[in-house]
C-alpha cells in the first residue's frame, strides 16, 4: 500500500488524496510525504494509522520527511502508535496546540473513558463540548457494533485556531457500511448504502421502523445534521465510494435538515480507491456553533418527517377495481 | 415508588448503551411488571446521546405502549437531555 501526504488535505480538498492512496498489496506500506509543507485533516492521519496498524513495523516504510511540519505527525502519536522510528524531535509545544493524538478505541469502556478523559484536552467550552462528546460517541459506537474490525476504531482531534473549528477523524478497517446495511436492506453499491446509512430511522439491523431495542438508525443523521446546521463538512467513505456534505450557503437564515442526503448540498463519487472499512471526518466550527438544543428541534422535525414519509410508503392502498 | 439516579450508572456524559440496557433491563423493566412507578432521575447528566436514550426507554415503549410513559417520569433534565428524550419518545410513538 502506498500512501502520500500531500502539503494540504482537508475535508473540502481531500478528494486528490483520497484518490492517490494506493490500497493494493496490504502486507507493506509506504508513507511519502510532500517535501515543503504537510497540513493534514485528523481523519488523513486517521487513515494512514488504520492502514499501518495492519502491517508489520519491519514492513512499513516512511521516507525520511522533510517538511518544516513534519513534527505534527509526530506529536499526533503516529509514529508511536505504528510503533515505527522517525528522525524527529518536538522541541517546544506550540501554546496554542489544542488537539487528541491518535487513540486506538477497542471496546465500550476505552470509549467512555476517552469521552470522560481525553476530550477535554480539547479545552472547549462546556456549550460546545456536548456536541464534541456527541459525535465521537456515536461514530465511535458504530465502529464497535457494526464493523468487526479488529482494531477498533482509530481517531483523532485538533482544534484550528485560524478557522476557530475542532476537526474529527474516525476511521476502521472492519467490513463497511454496504456489509452492514445489507443485513437489513440489499442494496447494489457502496454508495446507495451510504446514502441508506445517512437516512433516519435506517438501521442494518432491521427494516423496522424505529429500530431494535439497541439501534434506530439515527447516529450518522444526527452527525451529518451537526455539521450542516453549522455549516462545515462532513465526509462519509467506505468501499469504493464517498459522499461529502459541502458547506450550506451562509445567506440561509434557517438550515433545513432532509432526510435523504442527496437533498443536501452535497458532492460524491464511486470510483476511489476500495477501502475495506469506513471513514469519516467532520469539522464542528466553535464560533457559530448554534445551541446544541436547538439543532435538536431542527432534527426532531427532520426525523419524525421522514420516519411519516417512510410508514406513510407502507400504508395499504385501497383496491379499486 | 423507585427513583433511578442516572449520573451513578452512566455518569455526567451518558452515551454507554450497555449501562442504559442494565438500566432498563435490572429497573425499568421489573418495576413495570411490578405496577410500580419509576423516576428516572437525571440530576447531573450534563449531556447524553439519543443512542442511550433510545437504549434506555425505546423498548420499554414497544412492549408495554405509551402507557409505560404513565409509569416513567423523567426528573431534572436539562434542556437538551430533555429535547433527546422528547425526540426518542416521538419516533417512537411514530413506529
Amino acid at each position: 500500500m502506498e500512501i502520500y501526504l500531500p502539503n494540504s488535505a482537508f475535508l473540502g480538498n481531500i478528494d486528490p488524496f483520497l484518490k492517490k492512496i494506493g490500497l493494493f498489496d496490504s502486507t507493506k506500506l509506504k508513507i511519502s510525504a510532500n517535501k515543503k509543507w504537510i497540513s493534514i485533516h485528523p481523519v488523513v492521519l486517521c487513515m494512514v494509522a488504520a492502514l499501518g496498524l495492519n502491517v508489520k513495523p519491519e514492513d512499513i516504510s516512511c521516507e525520511k520527511l522533510e517538511a518544516k511540519s513534519k513534527h505534527y505527525l509526530q506529536r499526533m502519536g503516529l509514529f508511536k502508535l505504528l510503533n515505527i522510528k522517525a528522525d524527529i524531535n518536538i522541541i517546544e509545544h506550540e501554546p496554542a496546540g489544542r488537539f487528541i493524538p491518535l487513540t486506538r478505541i477497542t471496546n465500550s469502556q476505552e470509549l467512555t473513558k476517552f469521552i470522560t478523559e481525553i476530550i477535554p484536552l480539547l479545552h472547549v467550552d462546556p456549550e460546545q463540548v456536548d456536541s464534541i462528546k456527541y459525535v465521537v460517541s456515536e461514530l465511535v459506537r458504530n465502529v464497535l457494533e457494526h464493523s468487526e474490525s479488529e482494531q477498533g476504531a482509530i481517531v483523532s482531534a485538533q482544534y484550528y485556531k485560524k478557522s476557530n473549528t475542532i476537526r474529527i477523524g474516525i476511521v476502521d478497517r472492519g467490513v463497511g457500511i454496504k456489509k452492514t446495511i445489507n443485513n437489513a436492506y440489499p442494496t447494489k453499491t457502496h454508495l446507495e448504502a451510504i446514502k441508506l446509512a445517512l437516512t433516519p430511522g435506517i438501521t442494518g439491523t432491521t427494516q423496522k421502523i424505529g429500530g431494535t431495542e439497541y439501534n434506530a438508525g439515527a447516529g450518522l443523521f444526527f452527525i451529518k445534521s451537526i455539521a450542516q446546521v453549522n455549516r462545515e463538512f462532513f465526509m462519509i467513505y467506505s468501499g469504493n465510494a464517498m459522499y461529502k456534505l459541502l458547506k450550506s450557503k451562509p445567506n440561509l437564515k434557517h438550515s433545513i435538515l432532509y432526510g435523504d442526503p442527496f437533498q443536501d448540498r452535497h458532492s460524491k463519487g464511486e470510483d476511489y480507491p476500495y477501502w475495506g472499512g469506513t471513514v469519516v471526518g467532520v469539522d464542528i466550527s466553535l464560533g457559530k456553533t448554534k445551541e446544541f438544543s436547538v439543532l435538536l428541534d431542527l432534527i426532531r422535525d427532520a426525523y419524525i418527517k421522514t420516519i411519516k414519509e417512510r410508514k406513510k410508503e407502507k400504508y395499504m392502498k385501497p383496491r379499486f377495481i | 415508588m423507585m427513583e433511578i439516579k442516572i449520573v451513578t450508572i452512566a455518569g455526567s456524559f451518558a452515551e454507554n448503551k450497555d449501562s442504559a440496557r442494565d438500566i432498563r433491563l435490572t429497573k425499568i423493566i421489573p418495576a413495570l411488571e411490578n405496577n410500580e412507578e419509576i423516576t428516572l432521575n437525571f440530576e447531573g447528566v450534563e449531556g447524553a446521546t439519543q443512542s442511550f436514550i433510545h437504549a434506555l426507554i425505546s423498548d420499554v415503549m414497544r412492549k408495554y405502549g405509551t402507557e409505560a410513559l404513565d409509569k416513567i417520569s423523567f426528573k431534572n433534565c436539562n434542556e437538551t437531555v430533555r429535547k433527546i428524550i422528547g425526540i426518542v419518545v416521538d419516533y417512537m410513538q411514530e413506529s
